[in-house]
């Protein structure tokens, strides 16, 4: 059989029964600019092959030409939908060569900030993963809240999408005066809503069967392909770099009380007061990845509030920014972070000037869409969809 | 000549006239019935557009409402009222696209297939009843006819995602196809159960025999009639496939579905087709089970808006009538609205599941269950079941008590209660011409 990549050869290979079909790279469920190659036999898929390079912007090589505050603005625009999540990767990489310990405040307010830049990222998540399975409406709802979460971080620096807020060395700036207020006040209105969605969809009996029992993977096929963050803990596996990272991460979250969300005999952590999972669901499929961003935002909607505790009583000063051209020590770093999409690794080379040697990125959603293909075989169409969406992928750091 | 005109002012006076007044049309005149027939179809293509102009404006408003959102505000004033209008002409100046591969003649005509098919259900179904119905054509198989007529619309998504050259085009419409075919079965078999309990497929018979308050309604006739209902409902979103059922267009998978190479006023037709079948399925639903153009109090009949006070009066007991019918089809699209923004879209097989496991079995288990009813409590509604004896009901046609029957002294109580007000003579008369 031939390979799907070269349509000619299919022309003569083909069996009568069998189409090819483009699904993107414009196309209104891939997520932006992704191109799923499906072969399929009637409504039954047998195949999919993913191509990438539609958004394709040289971040890394730009990385090459410019300081690590310079390129700051840069990282935003790889998962736009969390660029909060990006800069703190990035500034904590820098960090990490630079041997630099932020001060405790600027810690307490990153944690802030980069929490809630996961709660507006995995709402994205849910209303999108909504409309990929036909209903409109949970979209809206979702984009009703982030937009608090946006203009809350509009108050903090001026941006409502590419933030470039929290930068090397700390931020550009301090959380203005009543800001953490407004904060907890989003936060008691945000709960319940949470479970409005719950009853709105995790226990709607059709998006149960849409998603129960679909594109399940197993942990084994979840950790050979490389997958993180609640793709990965989706499978029951309990990995979590903001409590298994590297040092220099972890400390940002030294002292909160937090457990990772992933299914241990049966249970999510502090799930008694969401729907049970429903007895179609199978560990591993689109409805546990759901579920996993879902209490994952309350998770964060918990830290959040420790950390605007720590934070309100914490003395000095939240950082002080790097100099936009200061000299980078000599050597070679790598740091993954918990990004809303699992791990976003920064690798940086310096050659002891001011501008990195190498930068490359470690995506999460490139290698949380390798599985597509594996996880896609023998599924009908409108699963397609179902399952990249469940992946929760943004092009735009795949691509980079 | 002047024999023809004399004719034809004749007939222009007398039935046209007449017809507007809700008199029946006469076929004696072979120019007077192209008349007639013009007259109708002119009335018929006016509620359709303008249905699709009115249930587009309230699809945009309801969802923007359910969405947290205010809708159109601005084009017609208030409500954003003239939205609908205002696309239409975008539409009609848009580009007429056709794909290069696109089988042309057929890639043409797919979208007028469809909307002639959609207003030809609107032929049989009457909008008043009592002794002068308001109908195009007074069918005495209409249930058989409408739903016949409605599958016809699938030709032209066939038709349409055949011709469009187009895999996702093609995909939209052999779902379609099996779709549509699968639900005419539970959809029929619904139909059927009114059709039992009135002993007629005559819809103008089968509206008046639910004369008399809301309890007299098919709906209520029993529990299997209460349940068929749900049933037939949830069919009918399938067969004009409206979510969760929307799998011909599903815009996450199917980019369009069968009208993903479709622009401009052909477009616009398959939309007006696909409102125009929301609002036939909803008039159905409303004339089968919900009581048709009786409101849940008899009013017109309290005030004596009856054919037998007088002509007048029987014309504006009929717009009292035509107000119900609509508003209950009103009401039927509204929902059907509130389902689509609310609900994900079942997948292809769980589609089919819920045709062939569920509402295929439950709709026969129901047929069974109004047979046996009508069987063992013959004539007797379930509400006049609680109260002791069926004082508001009784079988008007059919088996149980054919019209020789009901001048009989023998059941005085039966002839009694029947059409409120009307005497045996005008009964007799009135089957008569319904039949």
């Amino acid at each position: 059989m031939s390979t799907v990549d070269d349509p000619r050869t299919i022309e003569f290979d083909v069996r009568t029964d069998e189409m090819l079909v483009n699904m993107g790279p414009q196309h209104p469920s891939t997520h932006g600019v992704l191109r799923l190659v499906l072969r399929t036999d009637g409504e039954i898929v047998s195949e999919v092959t993913p191509h990438l390079g539609y958004l394709h912007r040289c971040a890394e090589k730009i990385g090459e030409n410019l300081t690590p505050r310079q390129f700051i603005p840069y990282t935003d625009r790889m998962d736009y939908l969390a660029g909060m999540n990006m800069n703190l990767g990035w500034a904590l990489a820098i960090e990490k060569l630079m041997k630099y310990e932020p001060p405790e405040k600027g810690r307490h307010l990153r944690v802030i900030i980069s929490e809630m830049g996961r709660i507006a990222s995995h709402l994205v998540g849910m209303g999108a993963y909504g409309l990929d399975l036909g209903t409109f409406s949970p979209f809206l709802y979702a984009f009703r809240e982030r937009e608090r979460i946006l203009d809350l971080f509009e108050e903090v620096c001026g941006a409502r999408l590419t933030y470039s807020y929290l930068t090397v060395g700390g931020a550009t700036a301090d959380l203005p005066p009543g800001w953490v207020e407004k904060c907890e006040a989003f936060l008691t209105q945000l709960e319940p809503i949470i479970v409005e969605y719950h009853t709105l969809l995790t226990t709607n009996s059709i998006f149960i069967k849409r998603t129960a029992g679909i594109g399940v993977m197993s942990a084994a096929t979840a950790i050979d392909y490389g997958t993180s963050g609640p793709v990965l803990r989706g499978s029951g596996v309990d990995h979590d770099l903001r409590r298994d990272g590297e040092e220099i991460y972890t400390a940002m979250y030294d002292g909160y009380a937090f457990e990772v969300i992933v299914e241990k005999n049966g249970h999510y952590p502090k799930d008694h007061q969401y729907p049970a999972v429903p007895k179609e669901a199978i560990l591993g499929d689109c409805w546990h990845r759901f579920y996993v961003r879902m209490l994952e935002v309350m998770q964060s909607i918990d830290l959040v509030r420790q950390a605007i505790d720590r934070y309100s009583t914490a003395t000095g000063n939240y950082g002080e920014p790097m100099k936009l051209n200061q000299k980078l020590p000599k050597g070679e770093v790598y740091l993954e972070t918990e990004a809303p999409r699992g791990q976003m690794g920064f690798y940086i080379v310096s050659n002891g000037e001011a501008i990195p040697w190498r930068a490359r990125a470690r995506s999460s959603s490139f290698c949380n869409l390798s599985v597509t293909s594996e996880l896609c075989r023998d599924c009908l169409i409108a699963d397609v969809p179902a399952i990249v969406g469940s992946l929760d992928i943004v092009m735009g750091e795949i691509d980079r | 000549m002047a024999s023809a005109i004399n004719n034809l002012l004749d007939w222009l006076l007398t039935s046209w006239l007449l017809s507007g007044l809700g008199l029946s049309v006469s076929t004696d005149s072979a120019i007077g019935y192209v008349v007639a027939a013009f007259i109708h179809i002119a009335l018929i293509i006016n509620l359709v557009a303008v249905g699709a102009l009115v249930f587009i404006w309230l699809e945009r408003k309801i969802s923007g409402r359910i969405q947290d959102r205010l809708g159109p505000t601005r084009v017609g004033g208030k409500f954003g009222w003239l939205q609908t209008l205002a696309d239409g002409l975008k539409l009609i100046t848009k580009e007429d696209l056709m794909p290069d591969g696109a089988d042309g003649f057929l890639f043409k005509i797919a979208p007028y297939i469809s909307f002639a098919a959609s207003i030809a259900a609107f032929i049989a179904i009457p909008f008043a009843g009592g002794p002068y119905p308001w109908i195009a054509q007074h069918l005495n198989t209409g249930v058989f006819f409408v739903i016949a007529v409605l599958g016809l619309e699938v030709f032209g998504v066939i038709l349409a995602g055949y011709s469009s050259a187009s895999k996702w085009s093609l995909f939209g419409a052999m779902r379609e196809a099996a779709q549509v075919v699968s639900y005419e079965v539970p959809l029929g078999m619904c139909a059927v159960v009114p059709v039992l309990i009135a002993g007629s497929m005559d819809m103008v018979v089968i509206g008046n025999q639910q004369a008399g308050f809301f309890t007299n309604w098919f709906i209520f006739h029993d529990p299997a009639t209460f349940i068929t209902f749900w049933v037939y409902f949830t069919c009918a979103l399938a067969s004009v496939n409206r979510a969760p059922f929307d799998l011909a267009e599903a815009e996450s998978e199917l980019v369009a579905g069968f009208h993903t190479e479709y622009s401009g006023l052909r477009w616009s037709f398959f939309f007006m087709a696909e409102y125009g079948s929301m609002l036939s399925v909803s008039l159905l639903a409303s004339i089968l089970f919900l009581g048709g153009w009786h409101g849940p109090i008899p009013i017109a009949s309290l005030l004596g808006l009856t054919a037998e006070n007088g002509d007048v009066a029987g014309y504006v007991g009929n717009l009292l009538g035509l107000t119900n019918v609509l508003f209950k089809g009103v009401v039927g699209v509204s929902v059907m609205i509130w389902i689509r923004w609310t609900l994900p879209r079942l997948r292809i097989d769980q589609v089919m599941a819920t045709c062939l496991k569920y509402c295929t079995p439950i709709a026969a288990v129901m047929f069974l269950g109004a047979v046996l009813w009508q069987y063992n409590l013959p004539g007797r509604t379930f509400f006049g079941l609680l109260a002791a004896p069926p004082a508001m009901f009784s079988v008007d046609e059919g088996w149980e008590a054919p019209p020789a029957v009901t001048t009989e002294p023998a059941k005085p109580a039966m002839v009694e209660v029947r059409v409120e007000g009307l005497t045996p003579q005008q009964v007799a008369a009135n089957q008569e011409r319904g039949n």
